[in-house]
């Protein structure tokens, strides 16, 4: 096993927990990243990290309803056995954290201070101030640097993954690279690939993540015959700052301390919004949700806030969507007491200080529940089986993908807080499997036996994609079409989904998929050239919006993320109890249609041609049945009543099908 | 708090403003500037600068060029990528306003590459050497492994308060900008080196000279910890060593670039403490 070697690419949480791990088990690493691992998008996360704890416990919590909360939120999408497993881990994982010396936040007694996260009923959550994703990732990113000191690591930093390699019967053996400071392009042996990537936020131009989130490894994945999990699944949070550059985060507890949303009733109303008279003020969310008022839940403070700028076309300003969030009502010392932190935040980057003028904010791209399609190895109880090969695996056999980049955590909307979690756990568990894998690899068949004529092959399929690309003479701007896409990515496939626009959507992208193959470099040079490598991965953007967009054409119904207003189910009319109980009856009826037609992973496959094919793949629902999400609707006791009862009765049925199996 | 008042008074800003580049095309390679006048819009930043003069691809006067190379990720100024120089200040680009730097500067942007570390090319630099010295002062926890043993140590609300500060470093290479006793190495590979004699070569060179700031505000962090301060003595030993603390002039113009306010020098006085301490209980050691 002495010259075996696993590759991991990306070195953000999951690719250090995966990375830290392997080393412990005395496996070395080769530990790839386009960016110092310091840097990666992990420190963007500022919430938390969600476990059952000591305290939850006796109020009534354990794992089973973190589970419970995770797929619920995740509106039945996610794999059950995969959650399962994170929620009992959750807990360990914490600790682990808390040895590796994160500082989370503590309690005057010393223990680990938590908090109370969306979705949930319980303060699960650990923190380390408002930057609990960098302190988290720091502590892992001190720990393989401790493995680099002993040798068992070795990173490359400022390398760009360009592809897998496979040999002939499709298993992976390696990768290609391209050195992003001296463009030299190179081939890794491996006898396992990790691709812990994050997630792809810049396809849809300016979202809340890095500038590294492009999606492009995952693509690459895909292009060499990796299948592609619920792309369509694409979270989106309500308050979000827009900038030129990028959409940073405004934290819902704005709204949770009294902040007005609202937009002129005049389209663009030219005067400063304090002149503004109240009559002329349009609170849309209180005169729509009177009796939730500005804190209606955040997929409908979402739709709402697009749905006025788009729809009814009031954004407060002309050439860019935004509405007001208003706090100037406040006194200026009791926000600065209760919201300083993200108040400076605002005044960070936008340089206006919101104790007195109103913040503009919009939603914004947030988190791909969606990714590579991954595999496990299921036990009789509904756990994963520790030290399997197959848990985390591709469908590209010594391939495999952890954290953001993995489709099965997270279902159709990620919980708060949960992030964190998959992408630490996700990596430790890999580890083990890949110890099982290196084992037992067939004589001959490790990747320093490869015959090197492989990896000559791939890297010089890498090195003519290359140098083709910097000969293109066909006009076409890279950073415009990317403008372009994100324009249309976030106008069709972001809060609200309507099928014609999806399908214009979709001709439109096949369109700039067509011109950013003609795309002329404004640098033809071979050091450090960051146009030719944003200009890869731009192309290679292409596959992954056109699977986002052909899965969400294709899901006609409301699934967590993914809402399609002309697919909804409306509440019930009825005032009569019976008729009532008639009309909760038809719509459990059509929920079980619903469930019995979509609840079911969208995968999609892309052929030569960067086209998307999409089929559908049973999802693991075996722990908990699926039932309605009703926060809102009209009738929404009773449904949940008669869904109870049905629920139970074929529980019952199955049971005495199972005692009557047994008895002959 | 922030100084504020309800309508911020704000020179009239300009039709459009020059952005000034100091430029340069590799290693070795001589620098240059490039001039670009970019029209005024409201809520830019220097990274919408630069992405904006990218998808130009030409100077002022029409000459084209390739896009200026620079450094970022996060641009929320957590990840510490876009560092550079800004109107002479050392800072980030991402929460570098336009809007604001026009109010103190007029119309004229000026953005230089560190000077404290070789330029990989434009605004790009290599700050290898700042995670090298991480390594030398072995700024982590040394846990036995990662199986599941239970939660850490128990600790003081007051001791979370002190460490946060100090962990917030995002290894950004402002402090050591700003410090005269930090000077730029800068080493080439030789023909007929191998690449990892190279490495080897750079880390023991970098190893010898000072350490910074940073590194030094890490050995407090990580001496704090009550797991962390079993191997104290190896940080010390490290920290004493030759590039150690000792290097240190005292300046104190670390503290006043840092953009998370990390109490710098606070961390070198202690760490200056601590090294008397850890040289005379070494010397009694011996004796």
């Amino acid at each position: 096993m002495a010259k075996q070697r696993v590759l991991i690419v990306g070195g953000g949480l999951a690719g250090l927990a995966a990375t830290m791990k392997l080393a412990e088990l005395g496996i070395a690493v080769d530990l790839m990243s386009i960016t110092p691992v310091k840097r990666s998008h992990s420190v963007c996360a500022q919430g938390g990290i969600n476990s059952v704890n000591d305290q939850t416990r006796q109020l009534g919590d354990n794992e089973w309803k973190h589970f419970d909360d995770t797929i619920y939120g995740g509106d039945f999408l996610n794999h059950q056995p995969p959650v399962n497993e994170m929620a009992l881990w959750a807990p360990k994982v914490i600790d682990l954290m808390d040895r590796l010396g994160v500082t989370f936040n503590r309690t005057p007694e010393g223990f680990l201070d938590r908090r109370r996260f969306g979705g949930t009923l319980y303060k699960r959550t650990a923190f380390a101030g408002a930057t609990t994703g960098q302190q988290l990732l720091y502590a892992l990113d001190e720990q393989v640097r401790r493995w680099e000191v002993e040798g068992l690591v070795k990173k490359y930093e400022a390398w760009d993954f360009m592809s897998p390699i496979l040999d002939d019967a499709g298993v992976c053996v390696g990768a290609v690279a391209q050195d992003i400071v001296t463009m030299e392009l190179r081939s890794f042996r491996a006898d396992a690939v990790v691709v812990a990537t994050g997630g792809c936020g810049l396809i849809y131009g300016r979202s809340t993540m890095s500038m590294t989130c492009t999606g492009s490894a995952a693509s690459r994945c895909l292009q060499v015959g990796a299948k592609y999990g619920n792309g369509e699944c694409i979270q989106v949070h309500p308050t979000a700052i827009p900038g030129a550059d990028k959409l940073r985060l405004m934290s819902e507890s704005a709204r949770g301390e009294g902040g007005r949303v609202w937009v002129p009733r005049t389209p663009q109303d030219s005067r400063s919004p304090k002149s503004i008279p109240e009559a002329e003020r349009y609170y849309f969310l209180e005169e729509r949700y009177p009796a939730y008022g500005n804190l209606v839940p955040r997929d409908i403070a979402t739709r709402e806030i697009f749905n006025v700028c788009v729809n009814e076309g009031l954004s407060v300003e002309k050439d860019r969507q935004c509405v007001y969030l208003d706090l100037t009502h406040i006194d200026a010392a009791e926000l600065t007491r209760k919201l300083g932190g993200i108040l400076d935040i605002y005044q960070k980057f936008q340089g206006v200080d919101p104790r007195y003028t109103p913040m503009k904010i919009f939603p914004a791209v947030h988190y791909s529940m969606g990714g590579l399609w991954t595999d496990y190895q299921r036990t009789e109880e509904g756990r994963l089986e520790v030290g399997s090969p197959k848990n985390q695996v591709t469908n590209i056999p010594n391939l495999y993908a952890v954290g953001e980049v993995d489709y099965h955590y997270h279902g159709a909307n990620r919980l708060g807080a949960n992030s964190l979690l998959s992408c630490i756990f996700s990596g430790l568990f890999l580890a083990p499997g890949l110890e099982t894998l290196l084992k037992n690899v067939p004589e001959g068949q490790a990747a320093h036996e490869r015959p090197q004529s492989l990896y000559d092959t791939a890297l010089a399929k890498q090195a003519d994609r290359h140098q083709s690309l910097l000969k293109n003479t066909g006009g076409e701007n890279p950073y415009l079409i990317h403008q372009e896409l994100g324009n249309v990515m976030t106008k069709a496939a972001t809060v609200v989904r309507v099928n014609e626009q999806l399908e214009n959507a979709i001709g439109v992208v096949h369109d700039l998929g067509e011109r950013v193959k003609r795309c002329s470099l404004s640098d033809t040079g071979s050091w450090s050239n960051q146009n030719v490598l944003f200009t890869k991965a731009l192309q290679d953007m292409f596959p992954i919006a056109k699977a986002i967009l052909k899965g969400a054409l294709q899901r006609d119904e409301c699934r967590g993320a993914h809402y399609k207003p002309a697919f909804e189910l409306p509440g019930l009319t009825s005032e009569n109890y019976e008729e009532r109980h008639q009309q909760a009856e038809q719509w459990c009826d059509k929920f079980q249609e619903n469930v019995d037609k979509f609840l079911k992973s969208t995968i999609a496959t892309i052929d030569a041609d960067g086209e998307p094919t999409i089929t559908y793949e049973e999802v693991d629902t075996s722990l908990l049945p699926p039932r309605p999400r009703l926060y809102g609707l009209v009738g929404a006791d009773i449904i949940e009543k008669v869904w109870k009862e049905r629920t139970s009765a074929k529980q019952a049925a199955a049971k005495a099908a199972k005692a009557a199996e047994v008895a002959s | 708090m922030i100084a504020h008042s309800e309508e911020t008074p704000s020179r009239p800003k300009p039709q459009s403003f020059t952005v000034k580049v100091l430029r340069k095309n590799g290693p070795g390679q001589p620098s240059y500037w490039a001039y670009f006048t970019i029209p005024y819009e409201p809520e830019l930043n220097v990274i919408s600068v630069l992405q904006k003069i990218a998808a130009r691809g030409q100077e002022d006067g029409g000459k084209k060029c390739a896009p200026v190379c620079w450094d970022c990720n996060c641009l929320e100024e957590v990840c510490g990528a876009c560092t550079m120089v800004i109107n002479g200040k050392v800072r980030q680009s991402c929460s570098a306003l336009i809007d604001v730097l026009l109010d103190e500067h007029g119309s004229t942007l000026e953005l230089r590459p560190m000077t404290k570390f070789p330029v990989v090319r434009d605004l790009m630099v290599d700050r290898s050497r700042m995670f090298q010295a991480l390594k030398k002062v072995k700024a982590w926890v040394p846990v036995d492994g990662y199986y599941d043993l239970g939660p850490g140590p128990k600790q003081s609300m007051a001791a979370q308060e002190a460490a946060y500060p100090l962990s917030e470093c995002m290894t950004c290479g402002c402090c050591l900008e700003a410090c005269p006793q930090y000077s730029k190495i800068e080493l080439d590979q030789q023909s007929g080196e191998s690449t990892e004699a190279f490495q080897e070569r750079k880390a023991e060179t970098f190893d010898a000279n000072f350490v910074g700031p940073h590194a030094i505000s890490q050995v407090v962090l990580f001496n704090m910890n009550p797991t962390g301060e079993m191997n104290k003595r190896e940080r010390m030993d490290a920290i004493t060593d030759e590039g150690g603390i000792q290097v240190c002039g005292n300046a104190q113009n670390c503290v006043a670039v840092c953009p998370k306010h990390i109490p710098l020098t606070r961390s070198i006085a202690k760490i200056g403490r601590d090294a008397t301490f850890h040289t005379l209980k070494k010397w009694f050691d011996w004796s």
